[in-house]
């Protein structure tokens, strides 16, 4: 659906996107991810056609943004970072307007204007000034201007930017509940939010790819080893951790054993193992049989914050990273 | 020319949704009110004493009201054509729906059309004012309508001119401040060229025919000189022109 090859944006003195390459399929929901100034409002704001690229291609539903920029742009709906909204105006006339700007009219436009209020949940907010509206209900306006022309592709740049905790569930929902029927493109750099609504992530780092794969993949790739993590108690309410460290150490297919935290009656280890050798059965016999409680038992799925740090980091200039570790 | 038209409704709702056309509206109406009270006070004077020292030079409300005023209308227009469009552009630039405007499937130069047409639409209901003072012309006097009508014809030109001249400098910047005071200096500029008295220089002339008020001259006494018509015509076209360029630079910087 999206293809972008070697798209590059240079301003005056800076590149904000160097080259980046990924592809969208249809249907697909993937998330942009990268800390702020990365360029990824940069490379949002070429595939909408807001801004030209200074070389390279981005083709959107086979329409090159450059060549057929009408094309590309019938075919999306964009939210920008700041929802586009005019205050002097009511929802249900700034949505009128909307998608008259997007080429619908008459019986169809109307259809849409209730349609994407109440799949925003804005109805009830339908003849109020946008102005006077709270941030969340701006969101959702701003969301249901996107979706007014029912576009194939749908670019999201921070959608759950400034909301509340429940609001921003409500948007991730509302996102899924769209991915169906619309391919998807959001830029967040808030982590777990990528972990819960997209299948794809692609971070990107000083206007570099840096990593593009599904979340499984990249969760399984940023840590060669598999690990699990345990949470031991002892009988009697004590518990000596190195004991229980230098018991598990000494399984078979261990590659190491770290004691995370001490808890009210225990202690909470990640053991790493060498790559392909289960030992989840031998550290539960293990436990058992030195007579401690087996409290916990998961695998430690490294979240991807600790990938996305791993993988910015890696970007840092060598000089950087050696100026900071000579200071003391 | 549906999208055009579609720019241009929602821009004479943002006009009329915020202060700005009513109070535009009240101090043009209220400044222009004034001037037709003297003149029409003067008017008044000069045929009294014309009746009692029985001196039979004509009288003649075309040229002794309606010439005088809108030559008048032509330079206050120059003050309020920065505040109609000061906010065009600028506005959506510092709101940032300028990115919903240009990631919709219309042509810059539809929005570029679009919003210069409110602008005019609105000046128009500026004039409509004068208009008001007029009928009362008409209902106690004869004037000619066909000179009336070329003049305002020659209004609407001449602020089409300069309204594009300002929807261009309104795409310069996000402050409406430097827009608004950017147009007014150029508008006064345009106007103040044509006072230059070097008759022989070449470049005087030269200055003067950039003036906006001296071609409004023929309009105003009910002449429709196709010259002066072209000028303004190419002013528009020119603003115009040069406002989707600026629009289009846009995607090429940040």
């Amino acid at each position: 659906m999206i293809n972008v090859k070697d798209l590059t944006k240079r301003y005056a003195r800076t590149t904000a996107v160097d080259h980046i390459n990924f592809d969208v399929a249809k249907g697909q929901i993937v998330g942009f991810l990268g800390p702020n100034g990365a360029g990824k409002t940069t490379t949002m704001r070429m595939l909408t056609c807001f801004l030209s690229p200074s070389s390279g291609t981005a083709t959107v539903a086979g329409f090159d943004v450059l060549e057929q920029p009408l094309e590309v742009k019938r075919r999306i709906g964009y939210l920008p970072e700041t929802p586009p909204l005019y205050p002097e105006m009511e929802t249900a006339e700034y949505l009128r307007f909307v998608g008259q700007l997007k080429g619908l009219s008459g019986a169809e436009l109307e259809k849409r204007v209730d349609y994407s209020c109440e799949r925003c949940a804005i109805t009830d907010v339908k003849k109020k000034l946008l102005g006077k509206l709270s941030k969340g209900y701006r969101q959702r306006v701003g969301l249901a201007q996107a979706i007014i022309h029912n576009p194939d592709v749908l670019i999201l740049d921070e959608p759950t930017a400034g909301l509340d905790p429940k609001q921003i569930n409500e948007t991730r929902d509302l996102i899924k509940g769209l991915a169906g029927s619309h391919t998807i493109i959001l830029s967040t750099h808030i982590l777990p939010e990528v972990e819960q609504t997209c299948e794809q992530v692609i971070i990107i780092n000083k206007g570099k790819v840096v990593a593009t794969d599904s979340v499984r993949n990249l969760q399984a790739r940023a840590r060669g080893a598999e690990s699990v993590v345990l949470e031991v108690a002892g009988r009697n309410g004590k518990l000596e951790p190195s004991a229980v460290q230098t018991k598990l150490q000494g399984l078979g297919g261990v590659s190491r054993v770290l004691c995370k935290q001490q808890v009210d009656s225990g202690a909470v280890f990640e053991v790493e193992s060498e790559k392909g050798s289960l030992v989840r059965g031998d550290l539960a016999r293990a436990v058992v049989e030195s007579g401690w409680d087996l409290n916990e038992l998961r695998p430690a799925a490294m979240s991807l914050e600790e990938i996305f740090l791993q993988l910015t980091k890696s970007e840092m200039p060598a000089e950087k990273a050696q100026a900071q570790g000579a200071q003391p | 020319m549906r999208n055009i038209l579609v720019i241009c409704r929602k821009e004479l709702g943002s006009y009329f949704a915020s202060p700005i056309a009513y109070i535009l509206l009240t101090l043009f109406g209220v400044i222009f009110g004034y001037f037709f009270w003297v003149v029409l006070g003067s008017f008044l004077n000069y045929s009294m004493e014309a009746q009692m020292s029985g001196s039979s030079y004509p009288m003649n409300l075309n040229e002794q009201i309606i010439r005088p005023l809108l030559s008048n209308v032509a330079v206050i227009g120059l003050f309020f054509i920065p505040l109609i469009t000061m906010r065009l552009f600028a506005e959506e630039k510092r709101s940032g729906t300028i990115e919903l405007l240009a990631t919709s499937p219309i042509r810059d130069i539809e929005i570029v059309i679009g919003k210069w047409l409110a602008a005019v639409v609105l000046y128009a209901g500026l004039l409509l004012f004068t208009a008001i003072n007029f009928t009362f012309l008409f209902r106690y006097g004869h004037p000619d309508w066909k000179p009336l009508a070329i003049a305002y014809l020659g209004l609407l030109l001449q602020a089409g001119g300069l309204l594009a001249v300002g929807t261009f400098i309104s795409t310069l910047t996000k402050n409406q401040i430097i827009a608004g005071a950017v147009t007014f200096a150029v508008c006064l500029l345009l106007w103040i060229v044509g006072w230059v008295d070097y008759e022989t220089a070449a470049w005087a002339h030269v200055l003067s025919y950039f003036s906006v008020v001296n071609h409004f001259e023929s309009f105003a006494r009910g002449v429709l000189d196709s010259k002066d018509a072209i000028f303004y015509v190419t002013v528009i076209f020119t603003g115009l022109f040069f406002t989707a360029r600026s629009m289009e630079s846009l995607r090429w910087r940040s």
